[in-house]
């Protein structure tokens, strides 16, 4: 079972976060698209995910939307958090668990990630 | 009594009218003209007749020449009570016009010709500067009065600089109360209320010296009479029946025709209804004033000094005999008279000079009658009131200094009656008879206006001599009866021998109507004549005011019912309440029709359809300021709307670069901090820098395409226009453009002969273009193997088009209007390192040169068409910066 699932569409941005938590010792899967990527989330059922605001064809507002709406009560309580470009502005997303706006700190990252799976 | 108390005195006195006239203001700014309204309100600011001239020249006067100085009082008395219904329709006729100042009038009257009110506006300023000059020199005298205890050698131009603080004050007061706002009926409450008060001063003041005179220095009356019976065969004192009647006139002209007097008693009456209080309360005012006239010049003679200035009687002989309070009511007496006249004076002249002289001056010279703003024209107006009462008073002090004062205070007014008079015939004319014309008018105005300054006024300023006079008759006799003679058949020979023209023959009608009495004696009587009238008063009031009405009127008569007897008064009161309802002149003709039962005349229907086309102008302006409005109303809504998208899409292209210039920035940021980890292996080392190398790459084209497309958007890029060949660039942009995938291998299908195409353009702009677009080509055609065809044609106007087509699965339609858009590939799933500004770039470069690019549907595969001008237009922000 994976421990966090990033859904993220910038391979370079996806390779250096799987770098940084690979070596924190965790399973961490991609799914490089918003189009599959509530499907993506249902099979691997991660302890968190990890979800870019702004992604092709769907973006990372409304797969969390219809994550936190599914009818399996445990997927919809899944951990998430939202990674986004465009600033401080659009810090507040409600659903979320937490965010971290881009470009952010290695060490922030970690340990947001870290309490978020104990 | 000291001089400083005096002064300050005179002070308090002066705050108190500037109080009285601020609180007058107030009141009428708030509707509270009850009281500013009253008849006796009215009737004591007609005073302003009574000006310092009269309050001490009188006497003076009255000691040179006996009885004389009574025409002065009796000129205005035989007007208001011999011919007090034509002054009502005087009133009635001006403020049916909105009429201003007498230049107005006669302006108004003879087809609104303003070379008429200037030259009515000329003589005014003529006769009135020096009549404000004596004022001034007035007040100056009868504080020299006070400052100097010898009686006798009293410097007539001494108190220049008293003279000059007074003028100072009065324009002060005029322009505080005179020009504060413009209104359409010209009134001034603050102004008309300082002055009634300032006649009961006058009147005060001059009563209580007579009593004292009278029965203080004389036993009473009897022992009065036989002083002045003493007098009565003194030279100057036997009675001239020429001279009585020439100043009977023109003393009675001026009291309608001095522009003060007009301004009182036409401009500043609400109604015409107060004149039949001022029918006789003016006259009796007089008469108190002139009472003891007599009296005071007669004691003076024999109590003061023979060579003490008989003008300064009233203030000597009080001084004398060591009444000091009387002595200072009678200076605030003679400085009230002073202010009054200088102030409601420099009103009325400034009205006129504005209005007639530097307001049709300013629209000449303007000359754009398009943008016509009235509020534009509203500051010029006031401002160039303001700008008129400062010259008033300014030439009246610089004529009080240059002339030294005037020996005889009663020389000046008699100058300025005189001249004033000339406007009368023309005036009485037009407002009685309907033949009367402008050339008329002008001859009439202007001969008298040539004579008068020949004969009257350049020989007062002692410029020329007075003509020659006919033995035994008197001078200014002559001078009055030949200029007015003059005047009045230049008036009636060039009325009759000349057409009016339209406008002229309307006012005329109108003028002329509205004075003429209703024709009664057509009338029958009989309550069978009021039905057909009550029928038409309920068309126009409605059924139950016009029952009201009647019952009202019928009542007074002392009968029941709503069928009042046809009265005089009813029909008169029944025709105001329709003028007021339908116009003067409808309201007229229809209760002549309808009550006499009379045919209606050609003038009458002219009348009945001017109003009709004046009420359906009216409803068209509205009609157009209604349409106006909207059109203003919509136009806000829109550019509101347009401001609104022009602020979503400037938030949403802010939020573009930001989600642009940050993801770059997070790999880099990332990849460096991971490159700090002591134990990573040399191939993740390299690979990491690459990325971080790439990634800066990205943030700096990204960068550039912003720059240069906000150059491009804003008209600002510089282009350097020259000749040049597109197979050269499409050469050089196939090769810049293999660089992108160079491990695909296009086949390019061109034809080089149609490619050689000249052009004149900025080549590194199109290059631009060109690669930017088979780039996109390399990137995204999808097809296997990859092809495209690049085709040139020269276009009808002399430009060149070219076309780029490869042989991929094209762009979908949905997204064929989004891809020149900024960030256009944002959420392209084949994006490929861009951030999506090139297409925007490339079509704001097109519009540079004066071409465009546009995306060709239907071509199989994706296809750009590159339109070019035969050669770029010239910039029209740029101008010839950039040759």
């Amino acid at each position: 079972m994976l421990d966090i699932l990033m859904i993220e569409d910038e391979p370079n941005i996806a390779e250096a976060v799987r770098f940084i938590l690979t070596r924190e010792g965790w399973q961490v899967g991609l799914h490089p698209d918003g189009l599959g990527g509530i499907e993506a989330i249902r099979s691997e059922k991660p302890r968190l995910v990890i979800l870019d605001v702004m992604l092709p064809h769907r973006s990372g507002t409304e797969i969390l939307a219809e994550l936190r709406g599914d009818h399996d009560p445990g997927l919809a309580a899944t951990p998430v958090l939202m990674l986004t470009a465009r600033g401080q502005a659009s810090l507040s997303l409600p659903q979320a668990d937490a965010v971290l706006a881009k470009p952010f700190a290695n060490d922030e990252l970690r340990a947001m990630v870290r309490r978020m799976l104990n | 009594m000291p001089f400083e108390a005096l002064v300050a005195g005179c002070l308090a006195y002066v705050a108190l009218m500037f109080g009285v006239a601020f609180a007058a203001d107030r009141a009428a700014s708030r509707g509270h003209v009850r009281w500013l309204d009253h008849p006796v309100v009215y009737t004591l600011s007609l005073s302003v007749y009574c000006s310092a001239w009269t309050f001490y020249g009188a006497v003076g006067y009255a000691s040179r020449s006996g009885l004389e100085f009574a025409t002065i009082y009796l000129g205005p008395t035989v007007v208001f009570t011999g011919a007090w219904w034509g002054l009502r329709r005087l009133v009635r006729v001006a403020r049916m016009h909105h009429v201003t100042s007498i230049a107005d009038l006669i302006s108004a009257r003879f087809g609104k010709s303003n070379r008429l009110a200037a030259l009515v506006t000329l003589i005014a300023v003529i006769a009135a500067t020096p009549y404000v000059a004596l004022q001034l020199q007035s007040v100056s005298l009868s504080f020299e009065v006070f400052a100097t205890d010898s009686l006798t050698d009293i410097p007539l131009a001494g108190g220049g600089g008293t003279a000059l603080w007074v003028a100072g004050g009065l324009a002060l007061f005029t322009i505080l109360f005179g020009t504060r706002n413009l209104a359409a009926d010209e009134r001034h409450h603050g102004v008309v209320t300082a002055i009634a008060l300032e006649a009961l001063v006058k009147l005060t003041a001059f009563l209580a010296l007579g009593v004292f005179v009278v029965w203080g220095l004389a036993d009473g009356p009897a022992d009065m009479l036989d002083r002045i019976a003493a007098r009565a065969g003194d030279p100057g004192w036997i009675l001239r029946p020429d001279r009585w009647t020439a100043l009977l006139i023109v003393s009675g002209a001026a009291v309608i025709a001095l522009p003060r007097m007009f301004q009182v008693l036409v401009v500043e009456a609400a109604d015409e209804d107060r004149l039949s209080t001022a029918g006789w309360a003016f006259p009796a005012y007089l008469f108190a004033m002139s009472l003891f006239v007599l009296p005071i010049a007669v004691m003076g003679q024999q109590m003061l000094p023979a060579d003490a200035n008989p003008d300064l009687y009233v203030l000597t002989l009080p001084a004398q005999s060591g009444q000091n309070w009387l002595a200072f009511l009678v200076f605030l007496g003679g400085f009230s008279a002073a202010t009054s006249m200088v102030v409601v004076c420099t009103i009325a002249l400034a009205t006129m000079i504005s209005n007639h002289w530097l307001v049709p001056l300013w629209l000449m010279l303007r000359r754009k009658p398009q943008g016509d703003d009235p509020e534009d024209l509203r500051g010029f107006v006031l401002n160039a009131r303001r700008l008129a009462i400062l010259a008033v008073m300014a030439v009246g002090w610089v004529y009080y200094q240059a002339t030294g004062g005037t020996a005889a205070l009663a020389a000046m007014g008699l100058v300025a009656f005189t001249g004033m008079a000339q406007v009368l015939p023309a005036m009485i004319g037009g407002l009685l008879w309907r033949g009367a014309n402008r050339r008329g008018a002008f001859g009439g105005v202007g001969s008298g206006f040539a004579l008068w300054l020949a004969m009257i006024f350049l020989p007062s300023v002692g410029i020329g001599a007075p003509p020659p006079v006919p033995q035994g008759v008197d001078p200014l006799a002559f001078a009055i009866f030949l200029s007015l003679a003059v005047n009045t058949l230049a008036f009636i020979g060039l009325s009759i021998f000349g057409m009016p023209d339209p406008v002229e023959r309307l006012q005329g009608l109108s003028f002329v109507s509205a004075v003429d009495p209703i024709r009664h004696s057509r009338l029958a009587r009989g309550a069978d004549q009021a039905e057909p009238l009550l029928v038409m008063a309920r068309r126009v009031w409605g059924a139950e005011d016009a029952l009201r009405f009647f019952q009202a009127e019928a009542a007074f008569q002392g009968k029941s019912g709503y069928l009042p007897d046809l009265t005089p008064r009813f029909l008169t009161r029944l025709e105001r309440r329709l003028a007021g309802s339908i116009g003067a002149a409808t309201a007229h003709a229809m209760i002549d029709s309808v009550a006499g039962g009379a045919e209606l005349t050609v003038s009458d229907l002219m009348q009945v359809a001017t109003e009709a086309q004046r009420a359906k102008e009216e409803t068209q302006r509205l009609e157009n300021a209604r349409a106006e409005l909207a059109r203003t109303a919509r136009q806000l809504r829109e550019a509101n709307d347009k401001l609104t998208a022009l602020s979503v899409q400037k938030d949403a292209f802010l939020g573009q670069i930001s989600h642009e210039l940050r993801t770059p920035m997070t790999s880099v940021r990332a990849f460096s901090e991971i490159l700090r980890t002591p134990d990573l292996p040399d191939a993740d080392r390299d690979r990491f820098a690459k990325i971080i190398y790439d990634e800066s790459g990205r943030l700096t084209r990204l960068l550039d395409d912003l720059l240069d497309l906000s150059v491009l958007e804003s008209g600002q890029a510089q282009l350097s226009i020259t000749p040049a060949n597109l197979h050269d660039l499409i050469e050089r942009a196939l090769s810049a453009a293999s660089a992108t995938r160079p491990e695909r291998v296009f086949r390019v299908d061109r034809e080089p002969l149609a490619e050689y195409v000249g052009v004149i353009t900025d080549p590194d702009r199109l290059l631009q273009v060109l690669i930017n677009v088979i780039s996109n080509a390399r990137k995204y055609c999808d097809a296997e193997p990859p092809a495209l065809a690049i085709r040139v044609r020269r276009t009808l106007r002399g430009g060149a088009q070219i076309d780029i087509i490869d042989n991929g699965s094209g762009i979908e339609t949905a997204r064929q209007a989004l891809i020149f858009e900024k960030f256009a590939r944002l959420n392209d799933p084949a994006r490929a390192g861009g951030a999506g500004l090139g297409l925007a770039i490339c079509r704001e470069i097109m519009a540079n040169l004066g071409g465009e690019i546009t995306y060709l549907p239907g071509q199989g595969g994706a296809a750009f068409r590159i339109l070019l001008p035969r050669r770029p237009p010239v910039p029209v922000n740029a101008g010839l910066r950039r040759a």
